[in-house]
């Protein structure tokens, strides 16, 4: 670790908190309707629609529309998927996707996962990117952010019959919110390298005379919204480690910006919809140290380089650069991992496969403990809303009150909720994995022996349920079995942990807000910043202690002691 | 008719209040109650500890096989042996919560032993009765209850006077007058009439009466879970499912590369992961705080009650008899100029000497107090004029001088004149301080003036203090007019007053403040306070009021202290904390025990994950042996603490946060790091594992 990575370390990341204040505010700004400068779209889209934004929903009818619009969503991206042979923008002609890559790809796009069992220059028509991956890289991460904005409502105050309605907080955040900042940060790619064209891929010579085919396409715009919405799906299979994805150190922080403003600005939305902005920065610190203390730990096992090549006589200096690009260097690479696990982003840049084991350790466990740290845009502040209840339900009888937040009080119903989400993660994670390390059908896939193969595995799952997308590597994933399972492990671990979490909303809402004392549990300042962290620690992470111990842990001591297999 | 004066329950009682925590009769009664609590349809009520028994079983049943096939069987027999403890030191704990309260229900119960009611066949007519059982008795009877009598149910009086001794019920055994009318008129059954008679009309059905509730409510016999129990055992449910999960997909990851633990250690790693601690001592502490409120002489009518008290934001507290003492007192004598401050306290004190009302004696005692002048008998041939509510003057006439004083108007237009200036100023002052002013004249000529004032009691204002701490509003209620009642408030410290008040004024404001998002506590006796007790969130009516007020409210107090509601409110805190204590060390001491459990586990497989042995355990079968006996003990030590109490100090929740987590959090993480490798060197000592 050097003084000069950290300070880029630094530099990115007070670039986006700077960045996500005045954000915060003018998505506060949108979700209550007060920006209006694209009116007559918005006002077309509901009209054709037949919506009236002003109509307010309760949990029920704000879920329903959103799973229709989901169901809608996955519908006609499988359509566009499996008929891309015979729809116009395939300079290439490509076939049609197989059934069960269509199915998967279906759902990896609409849950806002992004797991990619393709190669997009090589399975992906121009239609199916633009028109398929990249409009749904839009509406999962509207989806994400009018979900979360619900649950914000539910605290703002006592006795609410309605939390906003859907159709108008998704169209409003996709058309505010994603949709410029999505141009303004494509041009900035375009600028710095990236190809945006529909032109069929490019014939090149090299210098030895051979034929390399160049893919091309209009990727920069659709990498802009990947990160933005964190979405982490690639334009190309390498994603950012990819010349034309990610051609620079300035592009990747570039792209660590986009994938991580939303969500830390939005921690701060909540702070304003609750009028108290200190509860927003509470959890934005949280977020933050958890974070810094992930890319600490990449940083440092990366740096301090594999023991076997060291043996070997490679320069320590160098640290762990299996699997890595050049261009970024280490501490811009520690940083993307932990921060595209931490929030649910899944776009890599180097191979999380060739990470040291401690290095593959942490974007697992990021992804693990529910992707809150600062998690996917939306899905990110409302898996934290639910983990600041269970801590505030746990410590908070400590100060001799029924425990509360916000006014709110936590009783029966949102511990029970918040009990059946916090359980989809261990039960699709550790369950599908535990089955696929024996099932033959599944073993097949994994390509290391040891420990090694069996974080592959976890790591599949793992990112898939948590709705990640990254992939680790190294695991053949486009199988009728890993298609499928997968599929439904990213179903799962969106939409089983969204309904009990707005049904918690719902309960939230309906509850008289009561007033703060002295006596009141205070939310805010650094006690409950690491109260929170601990308790997501504990109660997040405990559970898959020992699988990591068998996987990562297991593989460090391992390869500490010299040993292979 | 039994005539055996109940008088023991009640002593008996509070005798026991200072008593040891855990007697060898109440030990020795539990530890069989524990066997019988292992049920398992009784014990499913329990998620965690039932999880616990049936992995109990199912390693039992594992032994025996081995055992049969010649098989190795020591380790998983130990295995089995620190499962049954750990399910029974759980079931212990509740029975030893329960045997404190049914030792109290015992006692109480003998004063309710069958009584012979004297039924009235016309209302109007005493010397028509017959007997009837009291169990027989329909609401609506009227009975006659004499001298000697137990009055035979709940009830209220309807006609005449008495005087009764309610010890089996307050513990107290000075009788207590109770009448028809007016706000003493509700008798409990099971309490002695010593004089005179009363007619009642019965108002509980047999078997809901006071003395029937409040014995299965000692007993536990009544016990619902509360609100917050419930959502903890959802949460601890919720962690038993995931770790369920956890342990059960070992079963595939750990073949992966060798073999899957056996059946025995999973059952170790799951028992110690689920919470058993705060699992097992769950229902002990929700006993224990009723118990500790029926120590305290305060009868809830449900834990949901307790539960409240911790939560309130405002207590409404009477000022006379709660925050000040009950009646004015004399604090000060001011003389007019040219007259000497001994001189009013000479002529107050001779013209109070036949005031017999409770201002007149202050005076007294305040002169002497003060002036040091004793009270002199009163001469021959003197004169007395006594006190009454018509002409409020009272007075002397000697041979000497004839001395008065009185309301100052009253005694103005009995003299005839304008007061002087300096009298008027003294008294102005007197009345803006929330006192109350006496003019003083000797032979006709104004002296001075007294000042009455309410006093109030003493260590009133830490109190209140204490409780603004905890972030809680005290608001005084009296009928005083505005610019007394802000005196009184100002001088006891709290933090609003209620001024003229009537019974509606009280409901507005609980009403209020509830619409501002605050519960309200309250205390209360009359008749015209049912409202009020009904819509406040935690209402206590004392024992000597009426039938209404004991209805409406959800506590009683049977020492009719309306100051105990603080304490109520400590006592409910003092319950929710000592949950949340016991949760979060349940929860923090997992991380030990995975660093002595996973590299015992996985060892086999990857030597190399010893390194994680960071206890440096001897063994890994000591480790994991360690590890179940650690999480088995732990509930034994913490059955006092949950049965006590954590050590409840007001403060506001920031500092109380902040200390419980330190000991509670932290010192959960660390302390079975330590006990663990203790009972590991232990058996190493021993030779077992």
């Amino acid at each position: 670790m050097t003084l000069i990575g950290w300070a880029q370390i630094a530099l990115v990341l007070a670039a986006i908190v700077a960045a996500a204040i005045p954000l915060a505010r003018y998505i506060a700004a949108v979700a209550a309707g007060r920006v209006t400068f694209l009116a007559p779209l918005e006002r077309a889209i509901y009209a054709a629609g037949g919506i009236d934004p002003a109509r307010g929903m309760g949990w029920k009818a704000y879920t329903l529309a959103m799973l229709a619009a989901n169901l809608a969503g996955f519908l006609v991206l499988y359509a566009i998927l499996r008929l891309q042979g015979v729809l116009p923008f395939n300079p290439q002609g490509f076939d049609g996707v197989s059934p069960w890559l269509a199915f998967n790809t279906a759902i990896s796009f609409v849950t806002n996962t992004n797991w990619q069992a393709y190669s997009g220059e090589a399975t992906m028509s121009y239609l199916s990117q633009m028109a398929g991956l990249s409009v749904q890289n839009f509406l999962s991460a509207a989806t994400g952010i009018a979900l979360a904005l619900a649950l914000c409502r539910a605290f703002a105050a006592g006795g609410l019959k309605d939390l906003g309605n859907f159709w108008a907080d998704f169209v409003r955040m996709a058309l505010y919110l994603l949709l410029p900042l999505s141009v303004v940060v494509g041009l900035a790619f375009v600028a710095m390298g990236m190809p945006q064209t529909l032109a069929a891929y490019a014939e090149a010579t090299t210098l030895e005379g051979a034929t390399r085919t160049i893919p091309l396409g209009p990727a920069a715009f659709q990498i802009a919204i990947k990160h933005l919405g964190t979405n982490g799906g690639g334009f190309f299979g390498a994603n950012s480690a990819h010349p034309f994805e990610g051609p620079s150190a300035l592009a990747a922080s570039l792209q660590i910006w986009s994938q991580q403003v939303i969500p830390f600005a939005l921690a701060l939305t909540f702070g304003r919809i609750v009028r108290d902005i200190r509860q927003g920065w509470a959890l934005l610190a949280v977020m933050l140290v958890v974070v810094v203390a992930g890319t600490w730990i990449v940083y440092a096992a990366e740096a301090g380089g594999n023991p076997l090549h060291l043996a070997a006589g490679v320069d320590p200096a160098m640290g762990n650069m299996e699997g890595k690009e050049v261009r970024f260097g280490l501490a811009l690479d520690a940083l993307f991992v932990a921060t595209t696990t931490g929030a649910s982003c899944g776009a890599v840049n180097l191979m999380h496969d060739s990470l040291m084991p401690l290095g593959g350790l942490v974007p697992l466990f990021l992804i693990q403990l529910g992707e809150v740290l600062p998690g996917g845009v939306g899905s990110g502040l409302y898996g934290m809303i639910v983990f600041v209840l269970l801590a505030v339900f746990v410590a908070g009888l400590m100060v001799g009150r029924t425990p509360e937040y916000l006014g709110k009080k936590v009783q029966a119903r949102e511990i029970k909720l918040a009990m059946l989400a916090v359980l989809v993660l261990p039960a699709a994670i550790l369950g599908f994995t535990a089955v696929s390390v024996v099932l033959p059908v599944a073993m097949s896939s994994i390509q290391e022996k040891g420990p090694h193969g069996l974080t592959e595995m976890l790591y599949a799952y793992t990112s898939a349920a948590g709705n990640n997308g990254s992939a680790f590597g190294g695991l053949a994933a486009d199988t009728p079995w890993m298609n499928t399972t997968l599929g439904i492990a990213m179903a799962l671990g969106r939409f089983a942990y969204i309904v009990p979490m707005m049904a918690i909303a719902g309960s939230i809402a309906a509850k008289p807000k009561l007033a703060a004392s002295t006596g009141t549990f205070p939310t805010h300042g650094p006690l409950f910043v690491g109260l929170l962290a601990g308790v997501i620690l504990i109660l997040g992470g405990l559970q898959f202690m020992p699988a990591l111990a068998l996987g990562p842990v297991a593989e460090h001591f391992v390869l500490a002691a010299g040993k292979t297999f | 008719m039994d005539m055996t004066p109940a008088i023991p329950a009640g002593e008996a009682r509070r005798a026991r209040l200072g008593a040891a925590l855990l007697s060898g009769p109440i030990l020795r009664r539990a530890t069989l109650d524990a066997f019988a609590k292992l049920d398992p349809r009784r014990l499913v009520r329990n998620p965690v500890i039932f999880v616990t028994e049936v992995v109990a079983i199912l390693v039992t049943v594992l032994t025996i096989r081995a055992l049969v096939l010649g098989q190795p069987w020591t380790f998983q027999a130990g295995i089995a042996l620190w499962l049954w403890l750990t399910v029974l030191f759980a079931t212990f704990a509740e029975a030893v919560a329960e045997g404190r309260g049914r030792a109290q229900a015992e006692s109480l119960r003998r004063a309710r032993t069958e009584t012979r009611a004297k039924l009235l066949l016309r209302g109007d007519d005493r010397s028509l009765w017959q007997p009837r059982a009291a169990t027989a008795l329909r609401i609506g009877d009227l009975v006659l209850v004499e001298a000697g009598d137990l009055v035979p149910s709940d009830g209220e009086v309807v006609e005449g006077i008495a005087s009764v001794n309610e010890a089996a019920v307050t513990g107290e055994s000075a009788p207590v007058i109770r009448e028809s009318g007016g706000d003493r008129s509700a008798v409990t059954g099971g309490t002695l009439v010593v004089s005179d008679w009363i007619v009642v009309r019965i108002t509980a059905a047999p078997g809901s009466t006071f003395l029937d509730r409040m014995i299965s409510l000692v007993e536990g016999a009544a016990r619902q879970k509360t609100p917050n129990e419930i959502a903890l055992d959802i949460l601890l449910a919720g962690m038993t499912i995931i770790f369920l999960i956890a342990v059960a997909s070992l079963v595939g990851l750990a073949s992966w590369n060798g073999q899957p633990p056996s059946v025995a250690v999973l059952a170790a790693l799951l028992v110690t992961l689920i919470p058993t601690t705060i699992g097992g001592l769950l229902s002990a502490i929700g006993i224990a705080g009723m118990d500790r409120l029926v120590r305290f002489n305060v009868l809830a009518t449900s834990g949901r009650a307790v539960e409240a008290a911790g939560d309130v934001d405002v207590l409404l507290l009477d000022k006379t008899g709660t925050i000040t003492l009950g009646n004015r007192q004399a604090a000060g004598f001011i003389p007019i100029p040219g007259v000497t401050e001994r001189e009013v306290a000479e002529a107050a004190v001779l013209s109070s000497l036949a005031d017999e009302t409770p201002e007149g004696r202050s005076i007294l005692a305040f002169a002497r107090e003060r002036q040091g002048i004793a009270a002199p008998v009163i001469p021959e041939g003197s004169c007395v004029i006594p006190f009454t509510a018509q002409t409020r003057i009272s007075g002397l006439d000697l041979s000497g001088g004839s001395y008065r004083k009185g309301a100052v108007d009253a005694l103005l237009r009995s003299l005839g004149g304008e007061a002087p200036p300096a009298l008027r100023e003294a008294v102005d002052r007197i009345a803006r301080a929330g006192g109350t002013p006496l003019a003083v004249a000797k032979d006709g000529r104004l002296l001075g003036a007294i000042e009455l004032k309410d006093i109030v009691k003493t260590g009133m204002r830490a109190r209140f203090d204490a409780l603004r701490r905890m972030g809680i509003r005290t608001v005084m209620v009296t009928g005083d007019n505005r610019l007394t009642a802000a005196a009184i408030a100002a001088e006891a410290g709290v933090a609003d007053f209620i001024a003229e008040a009537t019974p509606e004024d009280k409901l507005a404001y609980i009403r209020h403040a509830q619409a501002e998002g605050r519960l309200v506590a309250m205390a209360g006796d009359g008749t015209n306070d049912a409202p009020a007790l009904a819509q406040a969130d935690v209402g206590l009516a004392m024992q000597t009021g009426t039938q209404a007020a004991r209805e409406a409210g959800n506590m009683v107090d049977l020492d009719s202290d309306p100051t105990k509601l603080i304490e109520v409110v400590e006592i409910g805190k003092q319950l929710l904390i000592t949950r949340g204590a016991l949760t979060t060390f349940s929860i923090a001491n997992d991380v030990a025990k995975y660093f002595a459990i996973l590299p015992a586990i996985f060892v086999a497989s990857y030597p190399e994950l010893g390194a994680l042995n960071v206890m440096a355990l001897a063994s890994p079968e000591s480790a994991i042996l360690s590890a179940v006996i650690f999480n088995a003990l732990i509930i034994v030590a913490l059955v006092p603490l949950a049965l006590r109490g954590v050590r409840y100090v007001p403060a506001g929740a920031a500092a109380l946060l902040r200390r419980n987590l330190l000991i509670y959090g932290i010192g959960g993480i660390v302390a079975p790091f330590i006990g663990i490798k203790i009972i590991d060197v232990a058996l190493q000592i021993l030779g077992i594992a």
